[in-house]
C-alpha cells in the first residue's frame, strides 16, 4: 500500500477549501451510494422498500446514528472512543441495578444514567488530557474496564421488569406514520453536532487539531480542554444509547451491546472521516449509517448467511479507508494541478 | 464557510425527511403471503408452510444438528419449505434483527431458541401481529411471547434416565455411587439431584448408595480434580452420575486415564463428540442427552400443526408429529419430547454435535 505520508495538510483556508470539495464529492458518494441500495433493493429483493422495512432499520440504526455523532467530532480530531459500547453496557447494568432497588422515576433513572455516561467519559477525558496518554490505549483499556463493571453490577441476570409502557413507548411510531419517534432525538442531536462542527467556531477548531494539535495549541485553541469535552459529551451519548437500548430490548444485561463501537467506528470511517483526523463531515456518517443499515437488512432479506454479511462489512470498511484517498489522487491529477511541496519529497 | 455549514446541516435534515417521508407512503403494503388455505383438509398440515429456524447462533454443531437434520427432514415430509437463519454471535440484539427479517419475509413459523427470554420477546410479538407463529426450542422466551415451546426434557426424566444408566453399568449388586455436580447453587442441577435422590428411594434401587456430592464448577479443570478426589475419599465407589457436559468429560479423562477404568462407571449428561472416545475404550457404557435432531424434528411439526390450525397452543391441543408420533401440549404451552436419549456404542457415530 503506497502511504501517502502528508495527508495531513497545511490548515490554511484555500487548502481547507479544497479538502472540503474532496470531503464533499465523497459524502455524494456514500449518499448515491445509499440511494443505489435502496432502488436495487426495492426492485430485486422482496420486503425491501416498504415501510416495515425502514422501521426496522431505523430501529437498528439509532443507537449507532446517537454514538456515530460525537465519535465523528473526535475522530475529527485525531483521537478515538473505542469504549462506547463497553458505556452503552455499563449504563445499561447500573439503570437495571437501581430499576431493581427500587428507583421507579424514568426521569430520575435516565438522569443518573447520562450522569453515569458522563463520568465514564470524563475519566477517558481525564486519561488523554491530563496524563496525555494516546486514546487508542486508554479506551481499549476503559473498553475492558467499562463491561468488567458491568457485569460486577449485574453479573449474568437480566432486568427485564420494566413496566410495559415505557418499552413499547420507547420504540413507538410518530403518530400517522411507521418511524419510531426517537429518531427526532437524533436528529436533533444531528443538527445539534452539525451545526457544532461546521458552523461554529469551535468545529473549525476541531478540524485544526486533527490536522496538527500543536500548532493549534499556539495559535490559541484549547486543545486538552476541547478534547476532554468531546470525551465526556460522547460518554453523555453513549449513556442514551443505553437508554433507548435497555427499552427497546425490555432487557438490561451486562453484555448489552457487544461490539458495537467497530459499527460506530465503520460508520464514521466509511463516511468519509479520516482516521488521522482533520478529515470529513456530519452528513457523510449519517449517510453512512443508513448505508450500512440499508444494506445489512437488504442482505438479510435476501437470505444472505451472517459470515457473508460480515465479509460485506469489512470490505466497505476497507474501501473507506482506501477510497477516499484514491479520490483525493485522482482528482489531483485530473486538475494537473503541480504537487504541493511536501509530495516531492520521497 | 459558515453557510456551507448550514446548507450541509439543512441538507442532511433534508435527507432524513425524505427517506422517513418514503417510508410512511407505503403503508400498509405487503400482507399477502398467498400461503395455500386451499384445499387443506381438517387436521392435516398444509403444504408449502414456509417454516425458518432461528438458533442461537448458527455455526454451532448442536443447532446444526437440530435444524439441519431434524428440522429440515421433517419440513421436507410435510413439503414445507425450510430455511435456517441466524446471527453469527449468539447475541439477543442480532437475534432482534433476524426476527424482524424473518417476519417482514412472511415466514409462516418461526422456530427459535431465546438468547435472552425478554430482549427478543418485541419482535416475536411484533412477527405474531404480521401472521406467524412462535414455537421456542432448547430455550423459551416469557410465554406470552410464543405460542409453544418444545421442552427437551423434564427434571423428572432426566432424574430417572441417570438412575437408571448408572444402575445398570454397576450391574445387580449395586454399592456406592457419587454426584459430580456443576455448580453449587445451580437451580437445574439441584433439581435434578433432589429428585435423583427420590428415584434412589425405590425399593429397586435399594441396593445404590450415594454417598457424596461435589461440584466442578462447570470448569474442565476442577472437575477433574474433583472426581480424582471423590475415588481418593471413597475406595468403595462403584460409580459416578454428572449430569453436566463439563463435569461428564472431565471425569471420563480422569478415568480413562487411571486403573479405575472399567471398575468404576460413570455416567451423566455429555454430548457425542466430548464422550466418543470414552465410550469406546470402555469408559464410560452409556450416556444420556436429549436428541437434538428429535427436538428440531418434533418443533417444526408443532410449528406446522399451528400454522395449519390443528393446535392453538392450548393446554391439551393434540398433534401428531410424524415418526415421533402423538404429542400433547402440556400446561404453559410446553411440549416435552420425552425422556432423555441414550447414547452408547451402537449409536453414537450417528451423531455429531
Amino acid at each position: 500500500m503506497v502511504v501517502d505520508t502528508p495527508v495531513r495538510e497545511p490548515v490554511t483556508p484555500p487548502s481547507r477549501t479544497r479538502a472540503r470539495g474532496v470531503l464533499g464529492s465523497w459524502d455524494l458518494l456514500v449518499v448515491v451510494a445509499l440511494i443505489a441500495v435502496i432502488i436495487v433493493g426495492s426492485l430485486t429483493i422482496d420486503g425491501v422498500g416498504n415501510p416495515r422495512f425502514y422501521r426496522f432499520v431505523i430501529l437498528e440504526a439509532i443507537p449507532i446514528a446517537l454514538i456515530a455523532l460525537p465519535m465523528t467530532l473526535i475522530v475529527i480530531t485525531g483521537e478515538i472512543d473505542l469504549s462506547v459500547a463497553s458505556t452503552v453496557g455499563l449504563t445499561c447494568s447500573v439503570m437495571g441495578w437501581l430499576w431493581q432497588a427500587g428507583v421507579t422515576s424514568l426521569p430520575l433513572l435516565i438522569a443518573i444514567s447520562l450522569a453515569l455516561g458522563a463520568v465514564l467519559g470524563a475519566v477517558n477525558g481525564v486519561f488523554v488530557t491530563v496524563f496525555g496518554l494516546p486514546s487508542l490505549a486508554v479506551t481499549i483499556g476503559t473498553l475492558a474496564l467499562y463491561r468488567g463493571l458491568a457485569y460486577v453490577v449485574l453479573g449474568d441476570r437480566a432486568v427485564a421488569d420494566y413496566p410495559i409502557s415505557w418499552t413499547t413507548n420507547m420504540i413507538a411510531p410518530i403518530p400517522g406514520t411507521v418511524v419510531p419517534w426517537f429518531v427526532l432525538v437524533v436528529a436533533v442531536l444531528a443538527v445539534l453536532f452539525g451545526v457544532l462542527l461546521h458552523a461554529t467556531p469551535i468545529g473549525r477548531g476541531l478540524y485544526a487539531i486533527g490536522n496538527n494539535a500543536e500548532a493549534s495549541a499556539y495559535s490559541g485553541i484549547a486543545v486538552l480542554k476541547t478534547k476532554f469535552w468531546l470525551f465526556v459529551a460522547t460518554g453523555v451519548v453513549a449513556a442514551l444509547a443505553g437508554v433507548f437500548w435497555t427499552f427497546r430490548f425490555a432487557s438490561a444485561r451486562a453484555d448489552n451491546a457487544n461490539g458495537l463501537e467497530l459499527s460506530v467506528v465503520a460508520a464514521v470511517l466509511l463516511g468519509g472521516v479520516s482516521i488521522f483526523g482533520g478529515r470529513g463531515g456530519l452528513l457523510g456518517v449519517v449517510a453512512a449509517v443508513a448505508l450500512l443499515g440499508t444494506l445489512r437488512n437488504a442482505l438479510q432479506l435476501a437470505d444472505v448467511p451472517a459470515n457473508a454479511l460480515t465479509i460485506v462489512t469489512g470490505t466497505l470498511l476497507i474501501a473507506s479507508v482506501v477510497g477516499p484517498n484514491v479520490v483525493r489522487m485522482a482528482r489531483g491529477r485530473l486538475r494537473r494541478r503541480p504537487p504541493p511541496a511536501e509530495r516531492t519529497q520521497p | 464557510m459558515r453557510t456551507t455549514g448550514v446548507r450541509v446541516v439543512a441538507a442532511t435534515v433534508l435527507a432524513a425527511l425524505t427517506l422517513a417521508m418514503g417510508a410512511c407512503a407505503e403503508d400498509g403494503s405487503g400482507t399477502d403471503t398467498g400461503s395455500s388455505d386451499a384445499g387443506a383438509a381438517p387436521g392435516t398440515i398444509k403444504e408449502g408452510l414456509k417454516i425458518a429456524f432461528l438458533p442461537k447462533q448458527v455455526n454451532n454443531p448442536y443447532f446444526e444438528t437440530s435444524d439441519n437434520k431434524g428440522g429440515k427432514s421433517a419440513v421436507e415430509e410435510f413439503k414445507g419449505a425450510y430455511s435456517q437463519t441466524g446471527p453469527s454471535e449468539a447475541s439477543p440484539s442480532a437475534q432482534v434483527s433476524y426476527i424482524n427479517t424473518l417476519s417482514q419475509q412472511q415466514t409462516d413459523v418461526i422456530v427459535v431458541s431465546a438468547n435472552d427470554k425478554d430482549a427478543i420477546c418485541g419482535a416475536l410479538t411484533e412477527a405474531k401481529t404480521a401472521g406467524a407463529k412462535i414455537v421456542t426450542y432448547d430455550s423459551d422466551t416469557k410465554p406470552e411471547c410464543r405460542d409453544v415451546f418444545v421442552n427437551q426434557a423434564t427434571a423428572d426424566g432426566i432424574a430417572k434416565s441417570q438412575i437408571k444408566l448408572i444402575s445398570d453399568a454397576v450391574g445387580p449388586d449395586g454399592g456406592e455411587i457419587a454426584i459430580l455436580s456443576a455448580t453449587a447453587n445451580a437451580t437445574n442441577q439441584n433439581a435434578w439431584i433432589e429428585m435423583m435422590k427420590t428415584e434412589l428411594a425405590k425399593p429397586e434401587y435399594a441396593k445404590l448408595k450415594l454417598v457424596d456430592t461435589v461440584y466442578g464448577d462447570d470448569q474442565d479443570e476442577k472437575s477433574f480434580q474433583e472426581a480424582q478426589g471423590l475415588l481418593a475419599k471413597h475406595p468403595n465407589l462403584k460409580g459416578i452420575i454428572s449430569p453436566t457436559t463439563v463435569g461428564v468429560a472431565a471425569a471420563a479423562r480422569y478415568l480413562s486415564g487411571s486403573s479405575y477404568k472399567g471398575k468404576v462407571q460413570l455416567t451423566g449428561l455429555g454430548t457425542p463428540n466430548q464422550m466418543r472416545a470414552f465410550v469406546k475404550d470402555g469408559t464410560c457404557k452409556a450416556f444420556a442427552l436429549w436428541n437434538p435432531a428429535d427436538l428440531g424434528y418434533l418443533a417444526a411439526y408443532a410449528g406446522a400443526a399451528l400454522a395449519s390450525g390443528i393446535i392453538t397452543g392450548k393446554e391439551g391441543d393434540t398433534f401428531k408429529a410424524g415418526k415421533l408420533g402423538e404429542y400433547k401440549v402440556g400446561a404453559g404451552g410446553e411440549i416435552v419430547l420425552g425422556d432423555p436419549f441414550t447414547f452408547e456404542a451402537s449409536n453414537i457415530d450417528q451423531f455429531d454435535f
